[in-house]
């Protein structure tokens, strides 16, 4: 392309996205004065100071940036990797508040008056403060991170749009602090994992449709001709997220400047849809999303390809096409036909294949490269994530039967298995992920320091042991106490008495959630220094590498 | 004509949902390892060490 002098002028993107940042804050100012409710109001607020802080962003950079941003330099793809930096310093933050939260509702459970008595700090507000953190906001920004990462890399493409990218990460972002802040004073709409009002839910679907848009953008300009595996995962992850979002959240709000809606549907179709959300929010965030991770990240650290390319295909299809019927099992022995109970349970049992198919085609990567094992804690996360992938992937298909579920349900043990799936898998392959990361965005040759990941490996690890099996051991028997009967046909025991036979797990999950804190902590130090770019002494970890033997 | 029973409706919505499902999943093993694709499978697993 011969070079041209470009003069320096606004692009239509940053005029129309200025003028709609302007337009929607007064609106949101508006909004905010004339609420009908405080909560309301406040957040209408945020809106409007995020949309001029947004303004002010946008001209700021207007002023800072050249004429053009290449696509290419010296024949390489001049990757965008600012919004990729802001998600996974986001991950980060929202990870160790996530934990945080975590940790305190798990004490307030062991002593409920740790709630201190204000509305504020109580355990029904807490709670989806918790798992809106880990998995929306920690989650949510590891997948829109190393989504936008790897599309890049593996397309050899730069990504898609200019000011988009930045839109996806910071929209997201602000739907996070909008919809915590609201749990906080009580705006919810009582869907589980689908807590945010109306508005909120509003605003997430525009940045998950331009979320889709730069990704299949990206992919339309890609140099690359294959499409990666990984690409495939995170393109059912981003497509299916929508189309549950939209439907779980149809809801009639009561004022157009209030908090409250209502949904559309009622009873046990809202039951079901509602499950159908939830449990392939499981399939399609806390899964898929994650096993695009795993199919680029595994190969990188082990550098060894992917087992077998081809099992990664049948792989992709079985599991999209099962997990979305499996949603039933959670609303067993209810006003649920039979025949929808059966069908969920079916399915779930059927996933067990696909989902240990993937664990099997990522563990045999490492075919040849075992041995990096002993010497490097990142690869050691990933490894271990997929062995809790297997474990929570033939817990899960158990507990949905039927007659096991007629134990499991209601009971902790249902928290022990998300949590082996969450802390272990979830977790565990974000953090291989996030090690991995940081030095490759911040031009870092690996992280500060390796034996600080071997710390929070080893801690974090305690932490999970100590959390799954205080809470087997917490559901089972609490399952077991609920349906014994004495001689005479009466329940042998009365509720609280089971309530008061757990507290001693609940202590110890509890340490193993604060254990599992520790080590986010560790790993949060771990990386500022690595982009700070010190580097600790290579000490007696690294003696041994040298002279390992081969034999 | 066949009555529109819930049998019926049960029928053929199993019949049709086996058929559709066992079709695709024999699709999808069929392209995977279809042997023209043998070499571009290759290829792609190394995808992530290739990239510059």
């Amino acid at each position: 392309m011969p070079a041209r002098s470009v003069s320096k002028h606004m692009t239509e993107g940053e005029i129309g996205l200025g003028l709609s940042l302007l337009v929607g804050a007064f609106l949101c100012a508006l909004a905010s004065a004339r609420a009908v409710d405080a909560p309301f109001s406040i957040h209408m607020g945020l809106f409007a100071l995020a949309g001029f802080a947004g303004l002010a962003a946008l001209v700021k950079r207007y002023e800072g940036r050249p004429a053009a941003v290449p696509q290419e330099i010296a024949g390489k793809p001049h990757y965008n990797l600012g919004p990729v930096k802001f998600a996974v310093v986001a991950a980060m933050v929202w990870g160790i508040a996530g934990f945080l939260v975590g940790c305190i509702i798990a004490f307030q459970l062991w002593a409920p008056s740790l709630n201190l008595g204000i509305e504020y700090a109580s355990f029904g507000r807490l709670r989806p403060l918790h798992t809106s953190a880990v998995i929306f906001a920690f989650g949510g920004n590891v997948l829109i991170g190393t989504s936008l990462y790897v599309v890049q890399r593996t397309c050899r493409a730069r990504l898609a749009g200019d000011l988009a990218p930045w839109f996806v990460v910071l929209g997201y972002n602000l739907f996070i602090v909008i919809a915590g802040t609201g749990y906080l004073m009580g705006v919810t709409q009582s869907k589980e994992y689908a807590e945010p009002e109306w508005y909120a839910d509003l605003w997430l679907t525009i940045v998950w449709v331009v979320y889709l848009l730069v990704f299949l953008a990206t992919l339309w300009k890609r140099k690359e001709p294959h499409i990666f595996v990984a690409n495939w995962f995170y393109l059912a992850f981003i497509v299916t997220i929508a189309m549950l979002h939209s439907v779980n959240n149809l809801a009639v709000p009561v004022s157009w400047l209030g908090s409250k809606s209502y949904p559309v549907f009622a009873g046990v179709q809202d039951a079901l849809i509602q499950w159908w959300y939830g449990h392939n929010a499981v399939g399609f965030f806390l899964t898929a999303g994650f096993l695009a991770i795993m199919y680029y990240f595994v190969p990188k650290r082990a550098e060894r390809p992917i087992y077998s390319y081809r099992l990664s295909i049948i792989h992709f299809w079985a599991l999209v096409f099962m997990y979305i019927w499996a949603g039933p099992h959670h609303l067993h022995y209810t006003a649920l036909p039979d025949w929808a109970q059966t069908l969920g349970m079916t399915f779930s049992i059927m996933l067990w294949m696909p989902s240990w198919g993937g664990m099997i085609n990522g563990l045999m990567t490492l075919s040849g490269a075992w041995d990096k094992l002993r010497t490097d804690p990142v690869l050691r996360f990933m490894v271990v994530s997929l062995a809790f992938y297997g474990m929570a992937t033939f817990e899960g298909p158990m507990m949905s039967i039927k007659a096991v579920n007629a134990l499991s349900h209601y009971t902790d043990w249902t928290i022990g298995h998300v949590h082996s799936g969450a802390l272990g898998w979830v977790a565990y392959i974000s953090f291989g992920a996030l090690y991995c990361l940081v030095p490759w965005l911040w031009n870092r040759r690996e992280v500060y320091s390796l034996k600080l990941v071997e710390w929070h490996f080893w801690i974090s690890t305690l932490g999970i042991v100590l959390y799954i099996t205080s809470m087997w051991v917490a559901g089972i028997m609490q399952g077991l106490m609920w349906r014994a009967y004495n001689a005479l046909g009466f329940l042998e025991y009365s509720f609280v008495e089971t309530v008061e036979a757990m507290q001693p797990y609940y202590l110890v999950r509890a340490l193993g959630g604060v254990l599992f804190l520790i080590g986010a902590l560790i790993m949060a130090y771990n990386l500022a220094m690595t982009v700070a770019g010190r580097t600790a002494e290579r000490e007696a970890l690294s003696g041994s590498v040298g002279l390992a033997p081969a034999e | 004509m066949i009555a529109m029973t819930y049998e019926n409706a049960a029928a053929f919505a199993q019949t049709s949902g086996l058929l559709y499902f066992a079709g695709i999943f024999v699709g999808v093993c069929v392209y995977a390892f279809w042997p023209r694709n043998r070499a571009r499978f290759e290829a792609a697993a190394h995808l992530p060490l290739t990239e510059d």
